[in-house]
């Protein structure tokens, strides 16, 4: 029988940092130290705290080890496994308080400790590609239960009541969603799995770590609006996702909780897989659809709304993963579960994938209505190396950022919006003292006008022409009218560009305006960029009191611009300057600065 | 799948296979696994244990876990139980068929088994 698990987490992030050779050299020592038979090795999905990759828990202690490398393994399986010893350098020991000897289970950490995990509750517990274990985890009871014991009414009762509103972006009620799909021989049930904005994978982890719930919600979804046939669109830079995804798929067929007559009740329902590029606009619900059906991926107009006239030019439910995850948890604990987390008007958790400048990169599930500064002092462990948190950028492309002083906002869908941000799909992007809040703006844009279709004008050409008039202030070309063209521009491509791509371009631009004005001010008036980031309007010179004349700096400049004898101050010759900073980094006098 | 009774009986069948990633057990079996218990013969106490706590359905509420010297090593194998709000039970000089026996009679039953422990080997 087996005494403990070792749960290797094989999400993406701890598969590019070496989780594979880690399950390896662990069944390698299993063997050696003959515990094959009582010690079981389970291969998961994403815990969350990707900075600390390659993450391994051992139960039943709930022992964390982090940053294991293949050479550790040997150590943890004779010391841990075979002797019952923790091997208490490797153990993540950051729970908030003070240090703490011995074991630290997971759940005790300060990362962990605050989240509630209602979409992520079986990511980095069990095996995604094995069936079972989903069911071992009331997997699929939840379809048992609406195809059984409720009318699709009901189903839909339940989730409108919950709260639940869609996760996707927007946030549109997903009971009413559901409630509004029309009449018609053939519907179909539509997961938006594309996940495009920069810096959020939240649903890659749902489709790694849980794939099994995915298909349970969209079966429930299609029982629901009285579909038979659901798709799920995911981009083809997801590997893993899609191939634990067809795996899970072929295991429910097998088992017949996809097919015909599931449970015995004459329902049908099947799930296929439907690659996408990565283009961006297929996160557009149109565009997406329009790509399913083998076109190029492009919106149209609405209305018609999809829920009348979608897929295949049939009614059609399109939902985002992290909303579907929720679904099965809503029908097997109740509404009134669901309703009793978050605020006013957004009920539940939220999955933020926080990145940028903090200490602990990773996935978080918390409460709405949580404060950005819990998530980023708290859960994040704050802002590394001593710098100050200047904005949290949310919402990638689409989104605005949140200033300091906005940091005790609690944050759900209306609070964001007000400020001029957007909750988007939960990227959240921290920015400290050094992020030049012009150049994110432009790095949006550049990112946009890439991503842009071009099938309408105020985006094809507004986010181009915005995108030239931030590159001249960053270029130090700017002028203060440039300001109120801007704002113009971004107010014409809000109203007139066709999907949500173009409608939402503007957003960075707009909330920078609002909360860093100044910033913009300084590039254009004082010529400077006060973080330090826009090349053109630094210069880097030699403050000759503190210069040695060691030569390091002379010899490391890559343009031949700093001249100068030993051991007499040296000079940077500003027009051959490339500005890389490779000199300031070299002096061990500290006699170069930025400016 | 043709029922929920399908279901309900995977569900059974794996629940006591992954509830040990629950962390909710209320018994906690420890067995010493330094040298001094390896060589007194500590393995096959641990794998008896390991065992007749599945056979007797207790794998949801009993955890085995191994730890480290705790300084009898005259007494080894030692098999240490701890539950909430009772006082810890040392069994000493364990042998597989004493660990089957202590897994039934204190595990399932709830009687400490007092020949075999410290107190009762002393005495």
């Amino acid at each position: 029988m087996i005494r403990a698990h070792v749960l290797i987490c094989g999400g993406t992030g701890c598969t590019s940092s070496g989780s594979v050779e880690i399950q390896k050299a662990f069944a390698e020592n299993i063997e050696n130290c003959g515990l094959s038979e009582e010690v079981k090795i389970v291969q998961t999905g994403c815990f969350g705290l990707c900075a600390l990759g390659p993450v391994v828990i051992i139960y039943p202690e709930g022992t964390f080890y982090s940053r294991v490398t293949p050479e550790d393994v040997k150590e943890i399986v004779e010391e841990h496994l075979l002797k019952g010893r923790i091997v208490d350098r490797l153990v993540y020991k950051d729970t908030g308080d003070e240090e703490v000897e011995g074991n630290v289970a997971l759940a005790d950490t300060a990362f962990y400790k605050t989240q509630n995990r209602v979409v992520l509750r079986n990511c980095g517990v069990i095996d995604p590609e094995v069936i079972d274990e989903y069911i071992a985890m009331d997997g699929y009871q939840a379809l048992g239960k609406v195809l059984t014991e409720m009318t699709p009414e009901e189903v839909i009762k339940v989730v409108s009541d919950s709260g639940l509103r869609g996760r996707g972006g927007a946030g549109f009620p997903t009971g009413r969603k559901w409630s509004l799909c029309a009449d018609g021989d053939q519907k179909y049930v539509v997961c938006n799995a594309d996940e495009g904005d920069p810096g959020a994978f939240m649903d890659r982890s749902v489709l790694e770590g849980d794939p099994h719930c995915l298909i349970e919600a969209m079966a429930i979804c299609g029982y629901a609006i009285g579909a038979n046939q659901g798709y799920v669109y995911v981009r083809a830079e997801y590997p893993i996702a899609v191939a634990r995804l067809q795996k899970a798929i072929d295991q429910a067929r097998e088992y017949g909780l996809l097919g015909k007559d599931i449970f015995g009740t004459g329902f049908d329902f099947d799930l296929d897989i439907r690659l996408g590029a990565g283009a961006f606009v297929c996160g557009e619900e149109t565009a997406l659809m329009t790509s399913i059906e083998g076109h190029r991926g492009e919106p149209r107009p609405r209305p018609p709304y999809p829920a009348v006239k979608g897929l295949y030019g049939k009614p059609t439910i399109e939902n985002n993963v992290e909303t579907f995850a929720n679904i099965p948890q809503i029908i097997l604990r109740g509404a009134e579960w669901f309703a009793s987390m978050g605020t006013e008007k957004s009920k539940g958790t939220k999955v933020f994938a926080l990145g940028g400048k903090i200490h602990n990169t990773g996935l978080v599930e918390i409460p709405m209505g949580t404060t950005l500064r819990e998530i980023i002092d708290d859960i994040g462990g704050g802002i590394p190396n001593g710098k100050k948190f200047k904005a949290a950028q949310t919402g990638g492309p689409s989104g605005g950022c949140i200033p300091a002083s906005l940091m005790d906002t609690p944050i759900d869908y209306d609070n964001l919006t007000a400020i001029g941000c957007m909750m988007g799909s939960g990227g959240l992007i921290v920015m400290d003292e050094d992020t030049c809040m012009v150049d994110i703006a432009k790095f949006f844009l550049e990112f946009t006008v890439d991503e842009s279709c071009g099938k309408c004008t105020p985006c094809r050409i507004g986010t181009k022409r915005l995108l030239e008039l931030l590159q001249k202030i960053c270029d130090g070309n700017g002028e203060l009218e440039d300001l109120d063209r801007l704002e113009e521009l971004c107010e014409y491509i809000k109203a007139n560009s066709l999907c949500a791509l173009g409608q939402t371009a503007p957003n960075p631009v707009l909330s920078t305006l609002r909360f860093f004005r100044d910033e913009y001010v300084a590039h254009i008036v004082d010529k400077k960029c006060p973080a330090g980031v826009c090349k053109n309007l630094l210069s880097y010179s030699i403050v000759a009191d503190k210069c040695k004349g060691c030569t390091l700096c002379s010899r490391v400049c890559p343009a031949g611009a700093i001249s100068g004898t030993v051991k007499e101050p040296h000079v940077i010759d500003q027009s051959k300057c490339v500005k890389c900073g490779a000199c300031m980094e070299k002096c061990k006098f500290g006699a170069i600065i930025k400016q | 799948m043709k029922s929920l009774a399908e279901l309900q009986a995977i569900k059974e069948k794996m629940k006591n296979k992954v509830v040990i990633r629950e962390g909710g057990e209320e018994v906690r079996v420890v067995v010493g696994m330094a040298t001094c218990g390896i060589a007194a013969g500590a393995r096959p106490v641990l794998a008896a244990m390991v065992e007749e706590v599945e056979a007797l359905g207790l794998s949801g509420k009993v955890s085995v876990s191994q730890t480290g010297c705790i300084g009898i090593c005259q007494y080894e194998p030692v098999v240490e139980i701890m539950e909430a709000g009772k006082e810890k039970v040392t069994y000493v000089k364990m042998t597989a068929e004493k660990a089957k026996r202590v897994a039934k009679e204190h595990l399932k039953d709830g009687k400490v088994v007092a020949e075999y422990t410290l107190s009762g080997v002393k005495a």
